[in-house]
């Protein structure tokens, strides 16, 4: 056994590194040796907005790449994209939110390239789903061309900057769904693209899901055979979420809330008999609220058939078919609670897992792979086999994981 | 059990801290009034570097006799914070402030002659 260095440090609050961030995820990881099978982060994130220069200069329109780009220059007193109150930093708790600004990389790649890789391989994951971040909050625009504009330059710039030169890195593509042509021209124009593997609708906003507007959006999602999104967030800017005074209470809800409704929509209009090929996955609203949704509309669903012709069998059969993001997870003190909502989704099939990194409530693969009731298999079906068939991806495990010593 | 050296005590200003390396995983040792409060590295949550955190005094909601609240202000009691998640621990008992009944792990501190030991 080699010699333990009692190394003695100081801490640093004016340098970063992603990885050293993120040593004890790796050691964990090779306890664990998630070297031995394929991990699949269907969640993730980067902050699109330190990029806001390139991106806007995507915009196809030249007014509207003027403004955009005149609005950069004068920062957030001007914003071409509008803003979203909230505190995810836990007012400064969360050091990674401010400490990444010191981080260095290198040159000769994408800045946003080399820090996911970085974390990626710290936490063992092979393969990872990126999705922006203020975007999320895009649907609430009031200018349906606006979102328009920017999802085509972002998934522009996406394409080309991110998925193209890293096949690790895979995306589901915002669909600017306030403008149900340009949601359908999106699916048109990217979906045979490298790395695109889906597309992504962000849950807060105003249009329902049913609207015959995005019926030939569907069908020709069903046809590539990829899979459609709803990533959930809040908005505070909901009149029933106003109600709410702290983040806690506005986060806690909002991510669920959007979720329930699409969902709700989807199902008693019968989206999953008109589309029973078409893979719908929910994204980042935890488990409990498919627990909780499934029994409830199932109830309701024997009293009133009438109300949703369409279904042939009830509410909750339809959403055993579909795929749920596991973060963040609900982790109750007694498992056996976990247990139940595992059963009622059947997580070995339906369930993938996600960490939602950087954001300040992500989760580890551990969450899944600690869990004293899943057999091996179950384990690696949702971290990483589930994913690979939902997005085609090998099933050949790609990562290195950091030795810390 | 061995005694690792720190700092010297005179190096350590109140709020600094060190982490140390040992056989048993790191350890965070912090100054906190004088005296040296020393956790292991390790959240009880996922693991994250638990005493690498900001330091950040408890927060209280101000209830007014009436019950009206009248706004929130900082309590004397101080908290470090996993950089991970946010999981708040009081620095001078290590426990958690959202579930008292977890808690990092402790160790022993000792000065002598002007300088910091850890017990580990």
């Amino acid at each position: 056994m080699d010699a333990i260095n009692n190394e003695v440090r100081n801490l640093r609050f004016d340098s970063y590194d992603t990885g050293e961030h993120l040593k004890n995820a790796a050691k964990q990881a090779r306890a664990r040796n998630y070297q031995d099978f394929l991990i699949v982060d269907v969640d993730s994130h980067h902050y699109e907005s330190e990029h806001y220069k390139d991106v806007f200069s995507y915009i196809e329109s030249p007014v509207l790449r003027r403004t955009a780009l005149e609005s950069f220059n004068r920062g957030g007193r001007s914003s071409f994209m509008g803003s979203e109150v909230g505190y995810q930093d836990i007012g400064g708790r969360i050091t990674r939110h401010w400490l990444r600004k010191h981080e260095k990389t290198p040159a000769d790649r994408h800045r946003d390239i080399t820090t996911t890789l970085r974390w990626m391989n710290a936490m063992g994951v092979d393969y990872a789903c990126l999705f922006p971040t203020p975007m999320l909050f895009l649907g609430t625009h009031p200018q349906p061309e606006i979102e328009a504009a920017l999802a085509q330059a972002y998934n522009r710039w996406l394409c080309e900057r991110i998925l193209q030169e890293e096949k690790r890195i895979v995306s589901m593509l915002y669909l600017p769904f306030n403008d149900p042509e340009a949601a359908y021209r999106t699916v048109q124009e990217f979906g045979g693209k490298p790395g695109v593997v889906g597309f992504m609708v962000t849950a807060p906003r105003y249009k329902p899901v049913h609207d015959n507007a995005y019926m030939k959006t569907y069908r020709l999602i069903e046809e590539m055979g990829l899979p459609i999104s709803f990533h959930a967030a809040y908005t505070w800017g909901d009149q029933a979420l106003q109600l709410t005074n702290r983040f806690i209470g506005v986060h806690a809800l909002g991510f669920m809330w959007f979720n329930m409704v699409h969902m709700t929509n989807w199902v008693v209009n019968g989206l999953p008999e008109r589309f029973p090929k078409l893979k719908v996955m929910w994204i980042e609203s935890g488990l409990t609220w498919a627990y909780s949704l499934m029994q409830r509309l199932d109830h309701s669903y024997m009293m009133r058939t009438s109300d949703c012709p369409s279904l042939k069998r009830k509410p909750s059969e339809y959403m055993q078919e579909m795929f749920f993001s596991s973060q963040p997870m609900e982790m109750p003190d007694d498992p056996s609670i976990l247990e139940a909502t595992f059963k009622m989704i059947k997580a070995e099939t339906q369930l993938v897992w996600s960490s939602d990194y950087p954001h300040w409530d992500f989760d580890l693969p551990g969450v899944i792979y600690d869990l004293p009731f899943l057999n091996e298999q179950a384990k690696r079906n949702i971290l990483g086999a589930n994913a690979a068939k939902l997005f085609n991806l090998p099933l050949q495990p790609v990562k290195t994981i950091p030795e810390y010593d | 059990m061995a005694e690792i050296f720190v700092a010297k005590a005179s190096d350590m200003q109140d709020g600094e801290r060190r982490i140390v390396r040992t056989p048993k995983g790191e350890v965070g040792i912090f100054n906190y009034k004088g005296a040296f409060h020393a956790y292991a590295n390790t959240c009880v949550h996922s693991g994250g570097p638990a005493c690498e955190g900001v330091l950040v005094n408890k927060v209280l909601d101000i209830i007014a006799e009436d019950r009206t609240y009248q706004g929130q202000t900082f309590a004397d009691e101080m908290h470090f914070v996993c950089p991970w998640h946010g999981y708040e621990y009081n620095i001078e008992t290590g426990v958690c402030a959202g579930d008292p009944k977890l808690r990092l792990k402790k160790f022993e501190t000792v000065v002598r002659s002007g300088d910091v030991y850890l017990v580990a």
